[in-house]
């Protein structure tokens, strides 16, 4: 019959369910208001300094924090509500029909089945290099990808580890902080190129110090928003550094849990992490969305501070411990 | 003052229990959620079969008696039936489905037939639907026998009729006696 069903290693999994699987649901929620409130006081910040960069009194630094609440709401709002809708065009996916691709669908309705879970919308991405990310805002609007190239280089089993990991990622809430980190992180170094591209044309209205000591407060703020928006990349770096690698890892244990397979997932991640195609379609803002890191020479200095996963062959020796 | 402090700590009680109480509730619905997953892909599978034999009948002339007992083991699980014998009819169908991909494997054309590698693709997923539907509930008993043997809910739930829900055993062709539980 079935190549999945039959002759499964007996693997014990610690269930790890109720209270921690709650408490980290929990906390991936509180981690998706902290971060929003981060965000939401940098704008602050931000268009206060603009404002009075640009039109050098008090009165345009309030307007500037006026126009940075109304975008930064905007913004955090459009993040919550459409941010999976926007990773996906980001990431050029097209939803997948059962017709056209019956094993990957058959595949996310069997985890989907395993985790009690909705059913996910399914998309592939038209590229060579094997990766598969999950988004979303809760399980009820969550949205599963992979490329095509994962369809063609996994079997059945590595592709069932995968997607067993992406539904994990929805299960445990990841998908709503991942997304909204994306998202945010996309708009604060948009914001930034806009500021130091506009700077050149029209900015400063009176500028030049005509206005006795405005002009001087003027220019100081010039420098604080010129400072912030070269550091605004670094800041928005650091927040995607800030989500834990750790999650990667109780992904993998709660797709183990789901598969009751963790060879499928071993074996997958060998492939994934032995591939030397590049994924054109990710980009820092959605690097770390990936099951493993999209952007290639990262593994020889995979321990650093500043990578979004764990190092691969890490989470390969974990899983073979549980007896792939 | 200690009239406040017993009515702070009756306050606390109750809205401890009650949201004890509440947390079983949901916990169970859940096993009985798990439960129905079950049949709704058993159903799915009997639905599947006539349209995916009515695929492949031109190509397994010669082999009809394997479609037949394919059509027979599923009329037979599709009987209402005790939940022994049913996990037994639905081990059986498997069977029988499993012939046909084993005689599929003589045909060297057939193997590389879509129809026919759509039609194995549908029904392994279908079985492993069954079986990870299967290991759901079981997860859902567990964490719900768990809840229901834990202090504090261990104190009042059996008086209030929150008994253990049994193990979907491993059923398989292997297995000698199979015992499907359910309250």
């Amino acid at each position: 019959m079935s190549e999945t069903t039959g002759d499964r290693p007996e693997v014990r999994v610690q269930p790890e369910y109720d209270a921690t699987f709650r408490e980290r649901i929990a906390k991936n929620k509180r981690n998706s208001l902290f971060l929003f409130a981060v965000f939401f006081a940098f704008v602050v910040a931000f268009g206060y300094v603009l404002g009075y960069a640009y039109v050098g009194d008090p009165v345009g630094a309030l307007f500037g924090l006026f126009l940075a609440l109304v975008i930064g709401t905007i913004s955090g709002l459009v993040s919550y509500f459409a941010g999976d809708r926007m990773v996906l065009a980001a990431s050029r996916a097209r939803e997948a029909t059962h017709e056209e691709y019956p094993v990957l669908y058959n595949v996310v309705e069997e985890m989907r089945i395993a985790s009690g879970l909705p059913m996910p919308k399914v998309y592939v991405i038209d590229d060579s290099a094997p990766n598969a990310f999950a988004t979303g805002r809760d399980p009820e609007h969550a949205s599963v990808a992979a490329t095509t190239g994962l369809l063609e280089k996994l079997d059945r089993d590595e592709l069932q580890g995968v997607m067993a990991h992406e539904m994990a990622h929805v299960a445990n809430f990841d998908i709503r902080y991942s997304m909204m980190v994306g998202i945010l992180v996309g708009t604060v170094v948009l914001a930034s190129d806009f500021f130091l591209r506009t700077l050149w044309f029209g900015g400063g209205r009176n500028r030049g110090g005509n206005s006795g000591g405005g002009g001087y407060v003027q220019i100081i703020m010039l420098v604080v928003a010129l400072l912030l928006a070269i550091l605004a990349p670094v800041f928005a770096r650091l927040l995607q550094l800030s989500i834990s690698r750790q999650r990667e890892y109780l992904a993998d244990a709660t797709a183990v849990k789901l598969t009751r397979n963790p060879k499928g997932l071993a074996d997958a991640l060998a492939k994934i992490s032995g591939d030397n195609e590049v994924l054109e379609v990710a980009n820092r803002a959605t690097a770390h969305l990936y099951i493993a890191n999209p952007v290639k020479g990262f593994e020889k200095r995979a321990k650093s501070m500043f990578s979004t996963h764990p190092p691969i062959q890490e989470r390969i020796a974990i899983l073979r411990g549980m007896g792939a | 003052m200690l009239i406040i402090i017993f009515v702070v700590i009756a306050v606390v009680l109750v809205v401890f229990a009650i949201s004890t109480y509440n947390g079983l509730v949901r916990r169970r619905n859940e096993v009985e959620e798990a439960y129905r997953q079950i049949d709704v892909q058993l159903k799915r599978r009997y639905d599947l079969i006539p349209n995916l034999l009515e695929g492949v009948k031109k190509y397994f002339r010669q082999e009809q008696e394997v479609l037949t007992s394919i059509t027979e083991a599923r009329a037979r699980a599709m009987k209402p039936q005790s939940p022994g014998q049913q996990a037994q009819s639905e081990a059986q169908l498997s069977g029988t489905i499993g012939n046909l991909f084993a005689v599929a494997e003589n045909y060297p054309d057939l193997k590389s037939n879509t129809v026919l590698l759509d039609f194995q693709e549908e029904l392994s997923s279908t079985e492993n639907k069954i079986s990870f539907a299967r290991q759901h509930y079981n997860d859902s008993v567990q964490v719900y026998n768990t809840k229901i043997q834990s202090f504090p809910a261990v104190i009042f739930s059996r008086m209030l009729g929150f008994t253990e829900k049994e193990y979907f055993e491993a059923v398989g062709p292997e297995r000698e006696s199979v015992t499907v539980s359910y309250n």
